[in-house]
């Protein structure tokens, strides 16, 4: 569409305008591109503001870093590839967030640029900008700066809160860095060592709490509930993501469990480490790199969760969730295409031909 | 490794023994001789199928626009038949109504297509004039189309290769094919009569026939309102171009209007 | 007679403000003769008719103008005595332009001695009666104008078991249809018995959405002691409740086949006002020459229901209604979700005019070329569970052949999918192109096989 034919502009002064003539619709329900977003950083406030008392200065620093870069990056990157500015829709906003969420505190803030950059020009403009990148670009970036820099990227700050069963994680040369339970769990049964963590209520409520270390917008699964709740609301996302992933955790991590319970941890401490609520209500549900019919997401939501836990159990990293939501976000075309729904007045399909 | 290689050599061997498509290999050199646009203006489907025609007997060497006369030559002699002449055609876009010429009685909003401006009624308060929304400009294979800033679409003849694609394109038919020699052309296709073609468009037919007496031949004649020419008639005169009163009649290159 | 729920639930719909409370408890009111009527040849789906009238020609209310060109064609007749100003091109609410008849009123309003009634019409057959409709012009009333004497001729391979009184008026703002069933219910009634009655049609349901219950009540009354099984169906208020396919499936639980019309699952969907057309034209013999229009938006001075003369210029009708009070962007011939904007008020009504929307300058949503997201609130919405956003981009790539692939073709423009876009794209702007493509590619190879 042309510009002119975008909006239907003022007439010269003293005339009557002209009408304006459209095809139908000619009412609308009011939603915009703009609005989605706005209503996605509402909904990730409570965990900026848990972020910020956990780890203080260091997330104020990197969530402004970030959210800054992306925005910076993504008007310098259409700018020179003669495209319109693009940034009012606030989609780059919440790349910065969701980027910011993905990083450890400690992570120095030149890499957290160079992860924007990943995430904004590399994931996003070169492809076309918003609606026709392949993935998700917050987890492109943090891909990126795993592989790039892969000790600081896996080096973790005790938050100002900690729950007691962590304590023992605590790195005994600098009191800074510690393991997360994850990582603690893994080196802990790769040394052949007992599971280090016992999964009783009071653990469990501090895991969903927040009190543990990784990064600054994973830990509180409580804040990032009260966010999702939002986002349901405002039809923002839809239940089978993040249904079906929270269930393909707990269905793989239980089986797993069950079989062997002295090697693996229950499927409560899956769900409640990591960045599994995080993935499963912000990441995958990202509207861009995943399907549109609800089987889809469901195929979707499922796979995400399937990989989360085979990474974490046989891969070579302690989380799989940045990885299996990469993958399933390069099968989203081919799950579209394979679940399109029965068109109304079609044959069913045991009646096909 | 070298066992693999061997039998998956073999499986082509034998696939090219026994299941090559059998083709006549003049079709392959005949497709050689063409320009390879696939543009479609010969009525085939691509330049192998109008090879595979013409080497079929099924169609006249000279249809190629873009090849031209040249072509056309080459193909007749490895063929072995006649090569009749033919006209160079361009295409030219019948209205010279640009913003600054035209009234609009709309304003339009949606897919900045001509197809889909004109299935709402278009903008233009002339229901025959040009768009301007570019359908023509994307169907060209060679980008001889221009939309100017006042959206008029013009035709660039010498880039022109003449395969019609903008003619089917065009929702109200205003282009249309004119022989690249001629040029005295009538830049309108309003069959609105006069005081309403002036209302709307400062270079629009307007009916008078003056034109039709000033040239020989009919080489104008009138369609209702509209002054057409016949391109098969020769003019004689290039006096109708001065003394159009609706100013829509140009003396130029086929294409570019003055 | 009894009121049943809709049994079944349609997928997809969206629930646009209805704003219908300007309109909804005002009587119709009939608006006087307008100077000039310009009555369409193109008003109806199928082939525009051939004006048999000529300039100068007297002719008084009822008399025929033009004769179909076809079976899928209908006649039109003159909507008061006057005389014929001209055969001219005049503006159709589309946007392009068709031969119209116009007439100058002579101010007398005399109908036409041909005018026949038929009071005993229960004795005639299903034929002859529709012969009577196809001889007074009457088109579907619901927007579509589909030849009404068509759907009542079904072929003997497709018999009807259920009529479908089609009240539903899920557009917003119109509230025509509303009056009709409160004011002429009998009338309303009696036509769709006559239906029934050429159909030969064992059930009879009047759908209503649950957003009229006065409605309701009035046909409730109207039809009590009608005989066999006849019942109210109320429908849960949703767009598009009214567009026949899902209307059919909210019912019976049938799905009309991609492709097929409604006589293929033994339905037949009647707007109301299409049978009071009915009613008018056997029992009073009067051809099909006035219809209720709503003429409405926060511009208006006046929102009312409407009646007048088809032919009636635009800008007559909102003269009448008091004007505009205020600056109007946009009019609407129709209603919002599914109606077409005018480049002026010079466009004269139709059999099928339903409504008149102004939309001011702040009630002015517009579309933009913003990719698409993904976000498949579209894929939610559409009634036909068809995918329009991938159909949108496929179709703004200009791939036509894998649009019809994707079945662009089974798209019932209802506009759900654009009303719920957040990037604004013209969603059914795409999709009409498509169609156009597929049928007009459909049509060409039928040619070519025809040809050999």
């Amino acid at each position: 569409m042309t510009k002119e034919a975008d909006k239907p502009g003022a007439e010269e002064a003293g005339k009557t305008p002209l009408l304006v003539v459209s095809s139908s619709p000619h009412t609308h329900s009011g939603a915009s591109v703009r609005r989605i977003m706005l209503d996605v950083v509402l909904a990730m406030l409570p965990a900026v503001a848990v972020s910020l008392w956990l780890f203080g200065l260091d997330a104020l620093r990197l969530l402004t870093v970030c959210v800054a870069a992306c925005v910076l990056f993504e008007y310098a990157a259409r700018k020179i590839m003669k495209r319109d500015a693009g940034i009012g829709d606030l989609s780059a906003v919440v790349t910065g967030i969701l980027l910011a969420f993905n990083l450890p505190p400690g992570l120095p803030s030149w890499m957290a640029v160079i992860g924007c950059f990943a995430a904004i020009v590399i994931a996003k403009q070169v492809f076309g900008g918003i609606g026709y990148n392949p993935f998700n670009p917050a987890l492109v970036g943090r891909a990126a700066l795993l592989a790039s820099f892969p000790v600081q990227m896996t080096t973790w700050a005790a938050p100002s809160r900690l729950s007691a069963a962590l304590e023992p994680a605590r790195n005994t040369l600098d009191a800074m860095t510690m393991a997360t339970p994850l990582g603690w769990t893994k080196t802990s049964l790769a040394a052949g060592s007992q599971l280090p963590i016992g999964m009783n209520g009071g653990v469990a409520w501090d895991f969903l709490a927040g009190f543990k270390p990784g990064c600054i917008g994973e830990v509180s699964g409580l804040a990032l509930l009260l966010g999702a709740a939002y986002l349901f609301y405002r039809r923002c996302i839809y239940w089978q993501v993040p249904a079906f992933f929270i269930g393909a955790v707990v269905l793989f991590s239980g089986a797993l469990w069950l079989d062997d319970p002295a090697h693996n941890m229950p499927p409560l401490f899956h769900v409640l480490s990591g960045g599994v609520i995080l993935g499963a209500f912000f990441m995958a549900t990202d509207m861009v790199t995943s399907p549109v019919t609800k089987t889809g997401m469901v195929i979707f939501g499922a796979g995400c969760g399937a990989l989360t836990v085979l990474i974490r159990k046989w891969g070579g990293y302690p989380e799989g969730v940045s990885f299996a939501i990469l993958i399933m976000n390069s099968l989203t075309p081919l799950i579209n295409r394979g679940t399109k729904p029965r068109i109304f007045g079609h044959a069913k399909r045991n009646g096909r031909k | 490794m070298a066992g693999t290689g061997l039998a998956c050599a073999l499986v082509l061997v034998i696939a090219d023994r026994f299941f090559a498509v059998h083709e006549d290999p003049r079709i392959e050199a005949v497709a050689a001789l063409l320009p390879g646009i696939n543009c479609g203006g010969c009525g085939f489907a691509g330049c192998s199928d109008y090879a595979r025609a013409m080497v079929a007997g099924e169609a006249a060497v000279n249809l190629c626009g873009p090849g031209g006369a040249e072509t056309s030559h080459k193909v007749a002699a490895m063929l072995g038949v006649e090569a009749s002449a033919r006209q160079r055609m361009v295409a030219l876009v019948l209205c010279g109504g640009d913003a600054s010429k035209t009234t609009r009685k709309s304003r339009y909003n949606g897919v900045a297509d001509c197809v889909a401006a004109h299935s709402v009624g278009g903008d233009k308060l002339c229901r025959y004039g040009c768009l301007g929304y570019g359908s023509c400009a994307r169907a060209c294979p060679v980008d001889a189309i221009e939309i100017t800033a006042g959206r008029l679409a013009v035709v660039h003849p010498d880039i022109c290769i003449g395969c019609g694609n903008c003619v089917r394109t065009c929702p109200r038919s205003l282009i249309r094919m004119a022989p690249d020699s001629r040029t005295l052309h009538v830049i309108c296709s309003s069959k609105d009569k006069g005081p309403v073609v002036k209302k709307a468009c400062s270079v629009g037919c307007i009916g008078c026939t003056i034109c039709t007496k000033l040239v020989k031949n009919e080489a104008i004649k009138m369609e209702g309102a509209l002054a057409v020419v016949d391109y098969t008639r020769d003019p004689e005169s290039d006096a109708a171009a001065e003394k159009c009163p609706g100013h829509c009649i140009v003396l130029t290159k086929a294409g570019v209007a003055s | 007679m009894s009121i049943v729920k809709a049994m079944f639930r349609a997928v997809g719909g969206v629930h646009p403000d209805y704003r219908k409370s300007a309109t909804a408890q005002k009587a119709v009111r009939e608006m006087p003769l307008p100077a000039l009527l310009r009555v369409s040849t193109a008003q109806h789906l199928g082939a525009p008719s051939r004006p048999v009238a000529k300039k100068g020609d007297a002719v008084l209310r009822g008399a025929r103008l033009a004769e179909p060109a076809g079976f899928i064609s209908a006649a039109v007749h003159s909507p008061t005595s006057g005389v014929v100003k001209a055969i001219a091109d005049a503006p159709t609410p589309t946007g392009a332009t068709a031969p119209a008849i116009e007439i100058e009123p002579d101010g007398r309003d005399a109908w036409d001695p041909s005018i026949a009634p038929k009071p005993d019409w229960q004795t005639m057959s299903s034929k002859n009666l529709a012969a009577l409709v196809v001889e007074a012009g009457i088109v579907g009333m619901g927007g579509a104008g589909f030849p009404t004497h068509v759907k009542l001729s079904p072929p003997p391979n497709k018999p009807i078991d259920t009529l479908i009184l089609n009240g539903a008026e899920c557009e917003p703002y119109l509230t025509a249809d509303h009056r009709l069933m409160i004011e002429r219910a009998e009338q309303v009634w009696a036509g769709a018995e006559i239906i029934r009655h050429i159909l030969g049609a064992k059930t009879v349901r009047v759908a209503i959405e649950d957003n009229k219950p006065d409605a309701v009540r009035s046909m409730e009354r109207a039809m009590a002691g009608a005989a066999g099984d006849v019942a109210i169906a109320v429908l849960k208020t949703s767009y598009p409740q009214g567009a026949e396919k899902q209307q059919i499936y909210g019912i019976t639980g049938r799905e009309v086949p991609t492709g097929g019309l409604p006589m293929d699952v033994g339905c037949v969907v009647e707007n109301v006002g299409t049978a009071l057309a009915i009613f008018d034209a056997i029992v009073n013999g009067r051809p099909l020459t006035e219809r209720i229009t709503t003429v409405t938006g926060s511009p208006v001075a006046d929102p009312s229901n409407v009646l007048a003369r088809v032919g009636t210029p635009y800008g007559d009708l909102v003269s009448f209604c008091g004007g505009t009070s205020g600056p109007v962007a946009k009019w609407i011939s129709g209603g919002p979700m599914m109606g077409f904007a005018q480049h002026s008020l010079e466009t004269p009504t139709t059999k099928t005019t339903s409504g008149l929307v102004a939309l001011a300058p702040g009630d002015l949503t517009a579309f933009a070329s913003t990719p698409c997201i993904s976000c498949s609130r579209c894929v939610t919405a559409c009634p036909m569970k068809l995918l329009p956003c991938e159909l949108s981009q496929i179709l703004e790539a200009e791939d036509y052949a894998a649009a019809e692939a994707l079945n662009v073709l089974d798209c019932i423009e209802c506009g759900c999918c654009a009303f719920e876009c957040p990037s604004r794209r013209p969603l059914v702007q795409h999709m009409r192109r498509g169609k156009a493509r597929a049928m007009a590619r459909r049509r060409a190879e039928e040619a070519k096989k025809k040809g050999k």
